[in-house]
């Protein structure tokens, strides 16, 4: 079911996000291996942008990168523009400033996000020192303000409480709390709901949905659950081998993928209540970061390709639109009429 | 049968000669030479009194000086190899064993021997156990054998723990119900599939235990409970330069160094050994 | 914070302890070997003396029946008296215990001093040169048994350079510093040693925390990060950790006291034992046991006070 977002945020150009050829490098024994490859989107204000794939397929390394928390030895080239700055390049002091203020991340397993000796109260309470000018007292009014926007009952009794005092669909929730308390205008959640129970992954879908109408914010979502992004997504990104391979509009995306990856993640979905159509697997894994194959990342495992697939890589194309890396889109299209 | 060996953890063992390993083997293969054969490397008889010679410093003629008596500190050191290695696998071997032994029994069957051997650990892992082989040795008497049995008491229960431990993780997983399922005793089990899992902790945990014990024989031998002198210990021939340290230093300051040196061997190789024998799936 | 409701328990888990000291220290003393009369009066004891001395010291009653003595002279504070020394066991222990105690706070000071900011940059460093610099240097710490390190110690900075006294206690509290450094200093060689592998685990851990990453996504500063959130989670292994080390410094002490010759209780043991000075073992066994157990109960105590995840 597809949530219709209300009124989209006007917005700023401030506060758009726009990231052209990402490349993030990894050392590992073998040397400086690419776990993000010429990674290229927009975020527009109040847009939930949703990046999928499968584990290693880089999407969890987009969004550290961005906020340069990426591992101490990783290698960031290209761009990442917020508004009128440079992230890749900023002066530590600015991106710090930006850095929950402006840009703020969820993680996804809150029992190892948050700090487990501190309590919700100081996890706030340390970000709005930070960020706003408000005193002791209003912090922790506007703690409790947090915690009750998210959802937490009691919120005025709970606000003291640790971590490991919270059940996990809460502890989400005050991850939650605690990541929006400086009001940013995106927000990076990396698989904030995979480790979730399907009805609370549900209660925190619609609450972030619910805070980005309020908050007026876009966000990122990365996921690998097609059901998630279907969901709450306007415009999805695939990603494969660190790189993207898809890029369009949640809507047209779905119903007619352009790349044979996203054709067969979204045959492999089981939908109840349609005909019965086989299911459509991917055969083999996802290569490993050091055994990347030549040409197009994704050929060994496709049903369309062909020789020049082997040796050329295929290129993403204007990101506006609804575009694909692939040298045969046409016959992926074709596929999709044709039913199979 | 098949089904079984499947569902068991492979072991690869990576080849990863890491610097502890080969550090730490060579100077144990040293060692172990010395402590076989001490007479091919000494250059003098451990007791030859030469009162010509006494409180000589470091020379050609005697490298490691000589003592009170004339004794040629090098030959003493190296004939101390053999004692205080002998020390090193002795005093252990039996605690490995038999702790090994209890660990696996208890960490497979649980229930009220866990409850017990965990108090017992508790009791014992708090106390100073220098302290309680102190008095161990001093009730039974002073002497090598007795240090051994001191040792056997009280170590053999580090062992139990570490197994039982391992044995507790290893026993839940899907091979060892597999076991079950086709029929083997329980017996069968704990020592042909699950004790050969554990067993790597158990050979790692074998060789700090031997620096230990080396650390523990010279301890003792330096307070005239261990091995006595005139025989060739370590910590007997410190506690024999020790009025001499300004004097004399080098009678005390060698066989410390050999001390460390055969310590850092085990430490390191079994370190190395812990590196090499980690399981890669 | 840790309730009233927490402390209570935690105490009260401690007299079970207490009473199987107490069991263990009476069964190991009577099985020493030897015969209390003799090595009172010597070799000229007579039948009767032997009778009579049997029965001032109550031993020749049942066993239970003398265990029920020893509980109630322990509770009344009597130790009973000293063989070799003819003076009361409590009077000479609480003469040489503050030495012991001294050299131990010391020693576990020194440790700390030593371990937690090396094993801080080791772990920083991780598998960098300082990294295995530091390492290597406490894996030869850990390698030296503490009397030689105690007895180059004194040799070096004793009587060669003469910084420092060549053993012994001196006579007031400042002085008592001053001759103890040295024995603490070797004592605190092997125990940092020890400790350092942990903690740089222990910190590791922390560093590779994603509660890290979240906290810098958050904007705030190195600074507050290493502080508030590394250092404090650090901190409550270190505890535990230097608690749990206890008995490798109280045995580290009776070695160190004997190369020193420092009036502590360390050396007081060693004596004794050999005296076959059953009293004295055995009130001192007590102490120490009692003494073990306090220090566990304080850590554990500190441990909750700071850990907020232990129940309350």
């Amino acid at each position: 079911m597809l949530y219709q977002p209300q009124t989209r945020d006007q917005g700023h150009p401030a506060h758009q996000l726009r990231v052209r050829n990402l490349t993030t490098t990894l050392p590992t024994s073998k040397g400086h291996m690419a776990a993000v490859s010429d990674v290229s989107f927009d975020v527009a204000p109040g847009e939930v942008l949703g990046l999928v794939g499968e584990s290693g397929s880089g999407k969890s390394m987009t969004l550290r990168s961005i906020l340069r928390l990426a591992p101490p030895r990783a290698v960031l080239s290209g761009s990442v523009q917020w508004g009128d700055e440079q992230l890749l390049t900023v002066p530590a002091g600015r991106l710090r400033a930006l850095r929950g203020r402006d840009i703020a991340m969820i993680f996804q397993e809150p029992m190892t996000a948050l700090n487990p000796v501190l309590s919700v109260h100081r996890q706030i309470d340390e970000s709005l020192a930070v960020h706003t000018d408000l005193d002791a007292r209003g912090r922790r009014t506007r703690a409790i303000e947090l915690l009750d926007l998210v959802g937490i009952p009691a919120a005025a009794s709970r606000v003291d409480d640790y971590p490991h005092q919270f059940s996990g669909g809460m502890r989400q929730r005050a991850m939650i709390a605690i990541a929006l308390a400086p009001q940013p205008r995106l927000l990076l959640a990396d698989e904030p709901t995979t480790a979730l129970d399907v009805t609370i992954q549900d209660q925190i879908l619609k609450l972030i949905l619910d805070l980005r109408d309020r908050l007026g914010m876009s966000v990122i979502f990365v996921t690998h659950d097609l059901g998630v992004v279907a969901q709450t997504c306007d415009r999805v990104a695939v990603m494969y081998a660190g790189r993207i391979v898809e890029t369009g509009a949640v809507s047209e995306v779905f119903r007619a993928p352009h790349h044979p990856y996203t054709r067969g993640l979204l045959g492999s979905v089981p939908q109840s209540g349609d005909e019965r159509r086989p299911l459509l697997s991917i055969e083999g894994t996802p290569p490993a970061l050091s055994a990347m194959p030549k040409g197009c990342a994704f050929h060994p495992r496709c049903t369309f390709r062909s020789v020049r697939c082997e040796v050329e890589l295929p290129l993403l194309g204007d990101i506006g639109a609804h575009v694909a890396a692939c040298f045969h889109q046409a016959e992926v299209m074709a596929a999709n009429r044709g039913g199979a | 049968m098949t089904a079984i060996t499947q569902d068991t953890p492979v072991r690869r063992y990576s080849l990863r000669l890491s610097w502890p390993l080969v550090i730490g083997g060579v100077i144990l293969f040293a060692g172990l030479l010395l402590a076989i054969v001490p007479e091919l490397a000494a250059p003098y008889q451990p007791n030859a009194f030469d009162y010509k010679s006494i409180l000589k410093p470091p020379s050609w003629a005697h490298p490691f000086g000589t003592d009170n008596f004339g004794r040629d500190m090098l030959s003493r050191v190296i004939y101390a190899y053999r004692v205080d290695m002998e020390i090193a696998v002795f005093a252990t071997s039996f605690p490995f064993v038999f702790g090994t032994l209890i660990g696996a029994l208890v960490g497979y069957y649980g229930g009220w021997a866990e409850a017990v051997l965990g108090r017992i650990v508790d009791a014992l892992i708090t106390f100073p156990l220098l302290v309680l082989v102190i008095a161990i040795v001093a009730i039974l008497g002073p002497g090598l054998s007795n240090m051994y049995i001191a040792f056997g008491i009280i170590y053999w229960v580090f062992y139990a723990r570490l197994i039982a431990g391992d044995m507790k993780v290893q026993r839940h997983l899907d091979y060892a119900a597999a076991g079950k399922v086709m029929g083997y005793s329980d017996l069968r089990i704990i020592l042909r599939h699950l004790l050969p899992n554990v067993i790597v902790g158990g050979i790692v945990y074998w060789m700090t235990d031997m620096a230990l014990a080396i650390l523990i024989g010279s301890s003792l031998g330096y307070l005239g409970l261990g091995v006595q002198p005139p025989a060739s210990e370590w910590g007997v021939l410190i506690a024999g330069g020790k009025n001499y340290m300004s004097t004399a230093w080098w009678i005390t300051i060698f066989p410390g160094i050999s001390i460390v040196l055969a310590g850092l061997g085990f430490s390191l190789f079994g370190d190395g050994l812990a590196d090499l024998l980690r399981p890669r799936r | 914070m840790a309730g009233l409701g927490y402390i209570l328990r935690r105490v009260a888990l401690m007299v079970p302890t207490l009473v199987v000291i107490l069991v263990v220290t009476f069964v190991i003393v009577r099985s020493l070997p030897g015969d209390p009369a003799s090595a009172m009066i010597g070799d000229r004891a007579t039948d009767q003396d032997a009778a009579r001395i049997n029965a001032e010291l109550g031993l020749d009653r049942s066993l239970p029946v003398q265990f029920i003595f020893f509980v109630e002279r322990v509770f009344r504070g009597d130790l009973g008296t000293s063989f070799s020394i003819k003076l009361p066991v409590s009077e000479v222990i609480a003469d040489r215990l503050p030495a012991t105690l001294i050299l131990t706070a010391m020693a576990a000071v020194f440790a700390l001093l030593l371990a937690v900011p090396l094993a801080f940059l080791a772990a920083i460093k991780r598998n960098r040169v300082e990294d295995v610099a530091i390492r290597s240097a406490f894996q030869v710490g850990l390698s030296m048994p503490v009397f030689y390190t105690g007895l180059v110690l004194l040799t070096v900075l004793g009587a060669g350079l003469h910084w420092f006294p060549v053993g012994g206690y001196g006579d007031d509290l400042a002085s008592h510093f001053y001759h103890l450094f040295l024995p603490a200093l070797a004592i605190a060689v092997t125990l940092a040693a020890i400790l350092m592998r942990s903690l740089r685990s222990a910190i590791i851990t922390v560093l590779d925390a994603e509660y890290l990453d979240f906290a810098r996504s958050k904007g705030l500063a190195n600074r507050v990060i290493i502080l508030r959130h590394v250092l404090r989670n650090a901190f409550i292994s270190t505890v535990t950790l230097l608690g749990l080390h206890i008995g490798t410094v109280v045995g580290s002490a009776v070695i160190t006291e004997t190369v020193f010759a420092i009036p502590g209780i360390g050396r007081l043991m060693i004596d004794s034992i050999y005296a076959r000075d059953y009293p004295m073992v055995q009130g001192l066994t007590l102490v120490l046991a009692v003494l073990v157990s306090v220090i566990f109960l304080a850590t554990d105590l500190i441990q909750a006070a700071l850990d907020p995840r232990i129940a309350r």
